[in-house]
C-alpha cells in the first residue's frame, strides 16, 4: 500500500462522511506537532493517550511481576531483598490497577462512548484532557519513591495502618499520588456521567444504548462514590503519619480496622470498577461475531445495576478474620453470595446469545470467550470464598490471588485486549494480522493457566501471600507458575507488534469492519474521521445501535 | 521436632526439592514434565495440594463445606462450559449454521435467576451452621494469649503463669538470608516451618485462643485446626480449637507484617494431658532459674555471647549479621552513633523504638537479660568496641522504674562494673 493511495482513501472518506451529514462547517483535523497531544481536547486523541499510557504501565507493572516471580521461582531468597519484594507486590497491584485496567476502560469509554451514542465529542472536553494528563505525573510522583532513600510503598496495595506507617518520608509522596489519581478518575467519572446524560442524539433511549455505555454509566457512578472515600482513608493515614493524629492508632484511641472498613467501601466497588465495563465490551463483541442480537439486554442493564448495589454492601468479606460479630460475619457472607446471581445472569445470558448464532471466531471473539470461561472460574473460586468458615481458612494464602487473579487477568485484562482488537481497525482504518492476533490469544491462554492455575493448588495446601520464600513443598509449583508468568508477559510483547504493525498499515478496514456488528460506531468511516456526529445521526430501533 | 507423629499439611516432601540454580532447576522441570505428570508420581499426591482435613472438629467440617461448595462449583462450571462448548461446535458459520434471532424469554431468565438462588441457600446453611459453631468460646477449658510481634510470637498460658517468645530456627533463619550459601534440602518439608520454642497444647482440651499485637497486624494461622485470627494492635481477638490429635501442627502468620512476614512460623505440639502437665511443670520451673538469672552478675563475654544470638532472632532482619543494615532502609549499628555514643540512650532505643520507623520497641519482645545482652553485643561487635557492659539487673531496675541513677552509673563504669561495684549500687536502692 502506498502512503498516497493512503491518503485517498483517507480523504475519501473524510468527504463521504461530510457529504452524509450535510455539513457546511469546515471539517479540522489535529493541530501538527507534538502539542497535539498536550493541548486536545479531542476524544479520539484523548482515548488514544489513555490506551497509550495503560499499555506502557502494563509492561511497567509487568516487570515488577516478573521480579515477584522470579524471586519465587525457587526457595530461598536469591535475587531481591524481602523489603523490596514487598515493594513489588505492593507497586505490582497499583500500577495494575490505577495505571492499565482504569486507564484502559476509561480510553476506551472517551473513544467509543461518543460515537456509540452518536455525539460530537465528551460533555467537558478540557477537563477530559486535564483528567488525563494529571496520571502521569501521579505515576511519576509513585514510581519515584522506589528510587528514594526510604523506599516505595512495601505495606500492600491495601495500605493497612499500621504498618503503612512505618514507611519513611516518601510516604507523603505516595498518598499525594494516590490523590492525584483519584481526582483523575472523578474528573473523567463525572465527563462520563456528563457525557451520557447530556450527548445521546435525539432518539437514542437509555434503553436502547449499547452494554458498554450502560456498564461505564453504572461504574462512573461507583467511581464518584467511592474515590473520595479513599481519599479521605488516605488523608487520615497520612495526617496520622505526620501530624500526630491517631484515626488508626489504638494507642491514641484510634482503630486500625476502621481503617480496612473505610478502605474496603471504596476497595469492593473498585473490584467492579475494574470489570463492569469488562461485561460491557464481551456484550459488544459476542453478539457481532455470534451474528446475533445480545440475549435478555434488559436484564443485562438490571444485573449490572444489581451489581453495583451490592458491591456496597459486602465490604467486609475481606475482613472475616479481623474479629468480626457473628451477625456481621452471617450479614456479609449471605450479601456476597447474593452477588453471583445477577453475575450468574451475565454469563448465562452471554452462553444464551451464542446459542444456535452463526459464529466465527476472530480474535476478538476468542478474547471475548476466554474471558467468559476464565472470568466465570475466578467468579466460582470467589463463591468459594464467599463462604465465611472457608474463607477463614483461604484467607490471604494464594488461592485469593489465584482468584483475583482470575478475574483481572483473562477478565479485565481480556476484556481490553478483546476490545482494542475488536475497534483497532475502526481506529485506524486498517485490519490487524489476524494470524499473528490469533497466535496471540492462544500463547497468552496457555501461559496465564500456567500461571494462574496452580496458584489455587498452593493456596489450599497452605502457602500465604506477600512471602518471598516458601517451604520446601510449594517448590515445584511455583516454579511451573513462574514459568507460566515469564511466558506470558513476554508473549504481550506480540500484543505491541500487532498493534503497531496495525496503526503503520494493513489491509484496509470498511466502516463495517465486521460482518455482524451493530451500533453507531460502525456506520461511520474506518479510521473514524477526527470529528463525528457533528450533526446527531437518525435513531432507528434499538437493533441499529446496540 | 521435625520427626512429626503427624503434620498433615505439610506431610512428606513430595520429592527432594532443592534450592537449585537456574540450569539444574530447569532440568528438574524437565524431568516433572517428562515422567512425572503422566504418572502422577513426581508432583504431590492430591492430599497435598487440597485444605487439610485437620484434627478438630471445626477443621473436618470447614473441610466438609469446602469441598462441598468446591463440587457444587465443578457442577457449574460442567454445565455452563459444556453448553458453552457444544454452541461452539454446532453453531459455527464455517459449519453453515443461520444465526436465529431470539434475544429474550422471561421464563428461561427467570429460571435461571431462581435455581442459583435455592443453590445459594443450600450452600449458605451448613456454612451458617459451621460459622456459628466457629464462634462458640463458651465452655472453654484453658487460655492462652498470643502476640504477634515483628517477628515472632509470644505465648502466654494464663492460668499456668508461663510465658516465652517463638521465633523461626536459628538455623533456618541463616540458611534464608540473601547469599547464605546453605543448602535448604537438609530442612526437608519443615523449611521456614520449625521455631526455637513451640506452642505446647494439651489435647481433648477446649483451648481459647486471645489474639493481640505489638507494633502492626499479624495473623495466627494454623490450617489443621482452621482457625485464623487477626492480632491486632490494642484489640484482643478470640478463636478457639479443641485438638482431637497428638502431634505437630503447623502454620504461619498470615497477614503482611513487614520485611520478614514470610519468617515467623508457628509450631504447635499438641501432647496427652499427662504430658503436658510435665510440661508445665518444667517450665515453670525454667522460668523461676531465668529469673534468678537476671538478679545475678554476668561477665561481659556472658552477655556478647547470649547477645549474638538476640541479634541474630531479633535485629538481624533489618540490621543484618554484621551490623551494617541496609542504606537507605535500615540504618547501620556498625559505628553508629548509637551503639558507640551514650549507652542508656542506645537502651532506650532499643526497649522503646523509634516512632515513625519499622524500629519497634523490644521493651515486651524482649527479656531483661537479653535486652542487656544484645546492647552489650552491639556495642562490643562490628568494630564498635566501647567496651561497655550492660547488667540485667540495671535493665530490671529501669523496667521497673527505679533505680536510674543504677543504671547510669553501672553503665557508664568500663570496662564492665566488677560484682562488687553492682552490689553496693543495687543494695543501695533496694
Amino acid at each position: 500500500m502506498s502512503s498516497s493511495h493512503d491518503d485517498v482513501v483517507h480523504h475519501s472518506a473524510d468527504e463521504a462522511h461530510d457529504a452524509h451529514e450535510h455539513h457546511d462547517h469546515h471539517e479540522h483535523g489535529p493541530a501538527p506537532g507534538l502539542m497535539r497531544w498536550v493541548t486536545t481536547t479531542n476524544h479520539k486523541d484523548i482515548g488514544t493517550l489513555y490506551l497509550w499510557f495503560s499499555l506502557v504501565m502494563f509492561f511497567i507493572g509487568g516487570a515488577m511481576a516478573l521480579v515477584i516471580r522470579a524471586e519465587l521461582f525457587q526457595p530461598g531468597i536469591q535475587i531481591v531483598d524481602p523489603m523490596f519484594f514487598n515493594s513489588m507486590t505492593t507497586m505490582h497491584a497499583l500500577v495494575m490497577i490505577f495505571g492499565v485496567v482504569m486507564p484502559a476502560f476509561v480510553g476506551l469509554a472517551n473513544w467509543m462512548i461518543p460515537m456509540m451514542i452518536g455525539a460530537p465529542d465528551m460533555a467537558l472536553p478540557r477537563l477530559n484532557n486535564w483528567s488525563f494528563w494529571i496520571m502521569p505525573f501521579a505515576f511519576a510522583i509513585l514510581l519515584s519513591t522506589l528510587f528514594m532513600d526510604s523506599g516505595g510503598p512495601a505495606g500492600g496495595w491495601t495500605l493497612y495502618p499500621p504498618l503503612v506507617l512505618q514507611m519513611g518520608d516518601s510516604f507523603a509522596y505516595v498518598i499525594f499520588a494516590i490523590h492525584f489519581l483519584g481526582i483523575s478518575s472523578v474528573m473523567g467519572s463525572i465527563n462520563i456521567v456528563a457525557t451520557i446524560f447530556n450527548m445521546r442524539a435525539p432518539g437514542m433511549t437509555f434503553m436502547k444504548m449499547p452494554m458498554f455505555v450502560w456498564t461505564w454509566l453504572i461504574t462512573a457512578y461507583l467511581l464518584i462514590a467511592t474515590i473520595p472515600v479513599l481519599a479521605g482513608a488516605v488523608t487520615m493515614l497520612l495526617t496520622d503519619r505526620f501530624f500526630g493524629t491517631s484515626f488508626f492508632s489504638a494507642a491514641g484511641g484510634g482503630d486500625p480496622v476502621m481503617f480496612q472498613h473505610i478502605f474496603w467501601f471504596f476497595g469492593h466497588p473498585e473490584v467492579y470498577i475494574l470489570i463492569l465495563p469488562a461485561f460491557g465490551i464481551i456484550s459488544s463483541i459476542i453478539p457481532t461475531f455470534a451474528r446475533k442480537p445480545l440475549f435478555g439486554y434488559d436484564s443485562m442493564v438490571y444485573a449490572t445495576a444489581s451489581i453495583a448495589f451490592l458491591s456496597f454492601i459486602v465490604w467486609a468479606h475481606h475482613m472475616f478474620t479481623t474479629g468480626m460479630p457473628l451477625a456481621g460475619e452471617l450479614f456479609f457472607m449471605f450479601s456476597t453470595m447474593m452477588i453471583s446471581v445477577p453475575t450468574g445472569v451475565k454469563v448465562f445470558n452471554w452462553v444464551a446469545t451464542m446459542w444456535k448464532g452463526s459464529m466465527s471466531f476472530e480474535t476478538p471473539m476468542l478474547f471475548a470467550i476466554g474471558f467468559v470461561i476464565m472470568f466465570t472460574i475466578g467468579g466460582l473460586s470467589g463463591l468459594m470464598l464467599a463462604m465465611t468458615p472457608a474463607d477463614i481458612q483461604y484467607h490471604d494464602t494464594y488461592f485469593v490471588v489465584a482468584h483475583f487473579h482470575y478475574v483481572l487477568v483473562p477478565g479485565a485484562i481480556y476484556s481490553i485486549m478483546a476490545a482494542t482488537y475488536y475497534w483497532l481497525p475502526k481506529w485506524t482504518g486498517n485490519m490487524y494480522d489476524e494470524k499473528l492476533g490469533k497466535m496471540h490469544f492462544w500463547i497468552s491462554t496457555i501461559f496465564v493457566n500456567v500461571l494462574f492455575f496452580p496458584m489455587h493448588f498452593v493456596g489450599l495446601a497452605g502457602m500465604n501471600r506477600r512471602i518471598p520464600d516458601y517451604s520446601l513443598q510449594f517448590a515445584d509449583w511455583n516454579l511451573v507458575a513462574s514459568i507460566g508468568a515469564f511466558g506470558f508477559g513476554f508473549s504481550q510483547l506480540m500484543f505491541v507488534w500487532i498493534v503497531v504493525k496495525c496503526v503503520k498499515g494493513g489491509e484496509k478496514a470498511t466502516g463495517e469492519v465486521w460482518e455482524g456488528a451493530r451500533g453507531l460506531e460502525w456506520t461511520v468511516p474506518s479510521p473514524a474521521p477526527y470529528h463525528t456526529f457533528e450533526t446527531a445521526p437518525d435513531i432507528g430501533p434499538a437493533s441499529v445501535t446496540r | 521436632m521435625r520427626s512429626s507423629p503427624k503434620s498433615s499439611a505439610w506431610r512428606a516432601p513430595l520429592r527432594a526439592p532443592l534450592p537449585a540454580p537456574l540450569p539444574a532447576a530447569l532440568l528438574r522441570l524437565a524431568v516433572l514434565l517428562a515422567g512425572g505428570l503422566l504418572s502422577g508420581g513426581a508432583f504431590a499426591g492430591w492430599d497435598e495440594l487440597n485444605m487439610p482435613t485437620g484434627v478438630t472438629s471445626v477443621s473436618e467440617e470447614v473441610h466438609g463445606l469446602h469441598m462441598l461448595i468446591f463440587y457444587i462449583c465443578c457442577a457449574i462450571g460442567a454445565v455452563v462450559f459444556g453448553i458453552m462448548i457444544v454452541s461452539m461446535f454446532l453453531h459455527r458459520k464455517s459449519r453453515g449454521a443461520e444465526a436465529s434471532d431470539f434475544h429474550e424469554s422471561t421464563t428461561v431468565e427467570i429460571v435461571w435467576t431462581v435455581v442459583p438462588l435455592v443453590i445459594l441457600i443450600a450452600m449458605a446453611i451448613p456454612a451458617a451452621r459451621v460459622l456459628i459453631k466457629m464462634e462458640d468460646f463458651s465452655d472453654s477449658e484453658m487460655s492462652v494469649k498470643v502476640t504477634g510481634y515483628q517477628w515472632r510470637w509470644q505465648y502466654e498460658y494464663l492460668d499456668e503463669g508461663i510465658s516465652f517468645y517463638s521465633a523461626l530456627d536459628a538455623e533456618q533463619n541463616a540458611a534464608r538470608q540473601q547469599g547464605a550459601d546453605i543448602d535448604l534440602d537438609q530442612f526437608g518439608d519443615t523449611y521456614l516451618r520449625d521455631v526455637d520454642n513451640e506452642l505446647v497444647l494439651p489435647v481433648g482440651k477446649k483451648i481459647r485462643f486471645l489474639h493481640t499485637a505489638a507494633d502492626v497486624i499479624h495473623s495466627w494461622w494454623v490450617p489443621d485446626f482452621a482457625i485464623k485470627k487477626d492480632s491486632i494492635p490494642g484489640f484482643i481477638n478470640e478463636n478457639w480449637a479443641k485438638i482431637e490429635e497428638p502431634g505437630i501442627y503447623r502454620g504461619k502468620c498470615a497477614e503482611l507484617c513487614g520485611r520478614d512476614h514470610g519468617f515467623m512460623p508457628i509450631v504447635v505440639r499438641a501432647v496427652p494431658q499427662e504430658e503436658f502437665d510435665a510440661w508445665v511443670a518444667e517450665k515453670q520451673e525454667e522460668m523461676k532459674t531465668a529469673e534468678a538469672a537476671t538478679t545475678r552478675h554476668w561477665s561481659t563475654e556472658e552477655l556478647v555471647a547470649m547477645g549474638e544470638t538476640v541479634h541474630g532472632q531479633s535485629c538481624v532482619g533489618c540490621h543484618q549479621a554484621q551490623g551494617q543494615g541496609i542504606p537507605g532502609m535500615f540504618p547501620a549499628i556498625a559505628g553508629s552513633e548509637v551503639a558507640t555514643g551514650d549507652v542508656s540512650a542506645h537502651l532506650a532505643t532499643v526497649m522503646n523504638g523509634v516512632e515513625g520507623t519499622s524500629m519497634t520497641a523490644f521493651r515486651d519482645a524482649l527479656s531483661d537479660t537479653e535486652l542487656a545482652a544484645v546492647v552489650t553485643y552491639q556495642r562490643n561487635a562490628f568494630g564498635n568496641e566501647t567496651g561497655d557492659a550492660v547488667q540485667p539487673l540495671a535493665v530490671k531496675e529501669l523496667r521497673d522504674g527505679k533505680g536510674g541513677e543504677v543504671i547510669r552509673q553501672s553503665l557508664l563504669s568500663r570496662p564492665g562494673p566488677t560484682t562488687a561495684e553492682l552490689d553496693i549500687d543495687v543494695s543501695g536502692v533496694n
